[in-house]
């Protein structure tokens, strides 16, 4: 590993070297603890693990979110009232677009998060940049499916399982959404303020939100379109 | 422009809302007035409104959970009158206010009388308990609190403009549906209960985060005070939970504006599936409530019998079993949904194994105080009363999670008389008995002892005569939420439970009077040695009030119950630790963010209730633009310089060896 821009302090080189995969002590050894990773010995963890940390019990709990509208999904899939079923909603070719555009953001947010931490504003900024349009094109391509649907006369009032369907789905839209608007604060904040502590670990933040929203994207695309839509 | 909101929503044909609503629109008035007179505000607004100190934001959970208990017991008030006064007769509430006061309890007692009052606890005490300065995210702390004053702001609004949901603390679809209720009652439960349970989820998340990764050196997981493993227990379940409740009251929402289908009952909606998911986060609620509350008598039983608790690690055990098997009990509410003799009979043996844990909790304060120096201060007698109260409570609980007993008292006084036999008995008891317990420590002066002897006991003779009663009527087959009664023989009960909330009333004056005569007295009561009751861990090692930095050096913590070891060292010793090389600290900047955002947020719910589109983007984009402008904040820390570090333990050192000093002279010491 190299040492090139890593963060200035000492401190964090000696943490990253001792515990490069943080996990608060000595890789595969009992060892003594870390001082800054928070386990009792050593005191109260570093404000990166932190918020981190804290950010992860976030995703987790917006994940039980999720679980309940999957839950409503499951009850609710079959109850069409009369209306259409799932496979007359499924179209393969916009979902197979959608998730490909997805995965490649996450993946160009993970290249994002590379470029910040050899604190390389620009390609941090294009990859964070690419990573935009490509969620841009996932939520394009999701309201174009909704307009579709709706002008078939497929609304969520038409029936229990259009409910729950638009539900879920508009559910992990509006994340994407709202992780889109999250997105362009970050980029200004880059811009003006440079990879700042603090930043810095916004950013981290952020990484965690948008994998978090593919991991969810997967059990919707699997649950959601492909299992009930199967002939 | 002002969507479905006009004159008719204030309520002039009801002189009861009406007048209620003047008073309180005239004290809210002259509180302002007074502060502005006396030149108020930039005390407060500096030292509380944008204050990110977690003792005050703790502080102000408990005021506000105090204002809420007051009102939720008027509320109380009136349902105990009303049906002694319905029986074969009117009463003096209509139908339709009746319901709307039971609504309105339920709701204002659990998640805005008694949530605010155990975050509060857990805010106030977590951070010291664990030698530590703040917790996690101090802002963010601040943003929770002030999220949930938003709610509680939104449901007293209701008083005065609109009216309050009439559905039931719950509000069950598909009564709760746009079709059957489509008023803006629920609406404003909606909001309310949204809006402060995200403001919940923030403290959760704060507390989890603190509770791991936040201790002072040497505090490991098994030398943690019993409050923090119960605070720890209690907002695992807020962060597991807590979305379920935000995720069936959003479906709700989208069924009352835009006319989906989650719980209709045409369409291809399934009205149990709102109950089953509100259950999944309501009983754990109640665990959320009662586990700190195990938690504040763990610290008292140890205190007041001098002697370490017994069985800790027993102790842990069983709150960690309570935090999981909480989470698979949530199906015996409704029994009567009719699932099955295999799911019903899966409900009832988890809730009846759940009390195993609870057993074991009670038998371990038993035990603490056997052999003990038990002394009966006054939050002795509360938890003394808890034991009794709650062994009851919990004894009920388990004839009721027998599916076929439990048909036959579903929804009936008996469920009534059960749940507030362990909420009372447990959380309100416990809440009491923390706030004579910690008093001293957060205002730095005692509470007056014969005041609060007497508040204890009229409340624990008034609890008794008040829901004694109410299992015998659940028996006799009154079922709850009557608004009229037409079966004499009830009668004699339903007044004997009136005579009980009388009772209670003055139990509530004589806890009015001992704030009173304390603070009039509060210089004869000072605290001088941050230490009263003879504590055992870190929180009395601060002088009281402590400073706004809790420790001037982080504490090194060498065993179980942490501070005794450095008293008795001390005692042993004659003399204190020699004084640590003082050191500048860097602590957390106060922002106005959580103020600001929780205003908005409060015009956005409002706003929704009443249809009034534009002015609920507004808010909602201000209330956003809040956080934008709080991360552009360049500097987020200042410096507490060293000579003022100094100076305050300097100060705390002068009492604790005047204490010390003390001690000797009057031969107590081995």
């Amino acid at each position: 590993m190299s040492f090139r821009g890593l963060p200035a302090s000492l401190e964090a080189i000696r943490r990253v070297r001792e515990d490069p995969h943080r996990l608060g002590h000595r890789a595969h050894a009992p060892g003594e603890p870390i001082e800054g990773a928070g386990h009792g010995t050593t005191g109260p963890a570093s404000k990166r693990i932190l918020v981190g940390y804290g950010f992860w019990i976030f995703l987790l709990s917006d994940i039980v979110i999720f679980s309940c509208f999957f839950a409503a999904f499951a009850v609710q899939k079959h109850a069409t009232a009369g209306g259409p079923t799932m496979s007359d909603l499924v179209e393969i070719d916009r979902l197979a677009w959608q998730t490909a555009a997805l995965l490649l953001s996450s993946y160009m947010c993970m290249l994002g998060f590379a470029a910040t931490q050899v604190r390389n504003r620009l390609w941090t900024q294009v990859f964070l940049a690419i990573t935009g349009l490509l969620g841009l094109a996932f939520l394009l391509l999701e309201i174009q499916e909704f307009v579709d649907l709706a002008e078939r006369g497929f609304t969520p009032q038409r029936s229990g399982m259009l409910t729950a369907f638009f539900g879920l789905v508009g559910l992990h839209g509006l994340h994407v959404a709202v992780g889109g608007l999250w997105l362009a604060t970050m980029m200004a904040q880059v811009q003006v303020k440079g990879f700042r502590r603090e930043i810095v670990h916004r950013l981290i933040c952020f990484n965690l939100f948008w994998h978090a929203l593919d991991i969810v994207w997967i059990g919707i695309f699997t649950i959601v379109y492909l299992i009930p839509s199967r002939p | 422009m002002f969507g479905k909101l006009d004159w008719s929503a204030i309520p002039l044909s009801q002189p009861l809302p009406l007048i209620t609503s003047f008073v309180l629109i005239l004290i809210v008035i002259g509180l302002l007035i007074l502060i502005t007179v006396k030149k108020w505000w930039p005390y407060l607004w500096h030292e509380w409104i944008t204050s990110v100190d977690h003792k005050r934001i703790g502080v102000m959970y408990c005021l506000l959970g105090v204002l809420m208990l007051i009102r939720g017991f008027a509320d109380a008030i009136m349902m105990r009158t009303q049906q002694a006064a319905a029986i074969n007769a009117a009463g003096y509430l209509t139908p339709e206010h009746y319901n709307q006061i039971f609504t309105a309890h339920g709701t204002i007692m659990i998640l805005f009388g008694a949530m605010p009052l155990v975050l509060g606890f857990m805010n106030y005490l977590v951070p010291l308990q664990l030698g530590v300065r703040d917790v996690a995210f101090p802002t963010f702390n601040s943003v929770g609190f002030w999220l949930t004053a938003s709610g509680a702001l939104l449901v007293n609004v209701s008083l005065f403009i609109g009216e309050f949901a009439r559905t039931g603390w719950l509000p069950y679809p598909p009564l709760s549906e746009t079709a059957y209720t489509p008023g803006v009652g629920v609406d404003y439960y909606l909001w309310a209960v949204q809006i402060s349970g995200i403001g919940t989820l923030i403290t959760g998340i704060n507390i989890v985060t603190t509770i791991l990764k936040m201790r002072c050196p040497g505090m490991s997981y098994l030398r943690m005070p019993v409050f923090c493993w119960t605070a720890l227990a209690s907002c695992l379940l807020i962060v597991a939970t807590f979305p379920i409740l935000t995720a069936a009251l959003a479906m709700l929402t989208l069924d009352r504006y835009v006319d989906w289908n989650y719980f209709t009952n045409t369409a291809g909606g399934n009205p149990m599936m709102f109950v089953n998911l509100v259950w999944a986060w309501g009983h754990p609620e109640v665990y959320i409530l009662v586990l700190p509350a195990f938690g504040i008598f763990s610290e008292i039983f140890s205190t007041f019998s001098g002697k370490p608790l017994f069985g800790y690690r027993s102790m842990v055990a069983a709150t960690l079993f309570i935090c999981i098997v909480s989470m698979l009990v949530w199906l015996h509410h409704f029994f009567t949904m009719g699932a099955g003799a295999a799911v019903n009979t899966f409900f009832g043996i988890s809730s009846s194994i759940i009390a195993v844990g609870t057993g074991v909790k009670i038998y371990n304060w038993i035990f603490t105080m056997y052999g003990g120096r038990v002394r009966f201060e006054v939050p002795m007698l509360w938890s003394l009363g808890f034991i009794f109260t709650f062994i009851i409570g919990g004894l009920t609980g388990v004839l009721l999670a027998v599916p076929p007993a439990d048909f036959l008292t579903h929804n009936s006084m008996f469920l009534v008389a059960h749940f507030h036999n362990v909420i009372v008995g447990g959380v309100v008891f416990a809440v009491f008995a923390g706030l004579e317990y910690w008093f001293p420590k957060v205002f730095g002066f005692e509470l007056h002892r014969a005041w609060g002897k007497a508040a204890f006991w009229f409340a624990f003779v008034g609890f008794w005569v008040t829901f004694a009663p109410l299992y015998v009527l659940g028996l006799l087959g009154m079922t709850r939420r009557l608004q009229h009664i037409n079966i004499p023989e009830w009668g004699p009960w339903l007044y004997v439970s009136v005579a009980g909330v009388g009772i209670l009333i003055l139990g509530v004056i004589s806890q009015v009077m001992q704030l009173v005569v304390s603070i009039r007295d509060r210089h004869k009561l000072r605290d001088v040695t941050g230490d009263p009751w003879d504590g055992r861990s870190l929180e009395w090692a601060t002088p009281s009030p402590p400073p706004f930095f809790n420790f001037a050096v982080m504490p090194n913590v060498e065993g179980e119950e942490a501070y005794w070891g450095i008293k008795l060292r001390a005692v042993e010793t004659q003399q204190l630790a020699p004084e640590p090389r003082y050191e500048p600290i860097e602590m957390p900047l106060h922002s106005g963010v959580g103020f600001f955002t929780a205003f908005f947020t409060s015009v956005f719910g409002f706003a929704m209730v009443w249809h009034i589109w534009w002015l609920a983007s507004l808010a909602l984009v201000l209330a956003i633009a809040g956080f934008v402008v709080f991360a552009w904040r360049d500097k987020h820390e200042f410096e507490v310089p060293v000579e003022e570090v100094a100076r305050v333990d300097r100060a705390r050192r002068l009492a604790r060896e005047a204490a010390l000093a003390r001690l000797s002279e009057q031969g107590a010491l081995p």
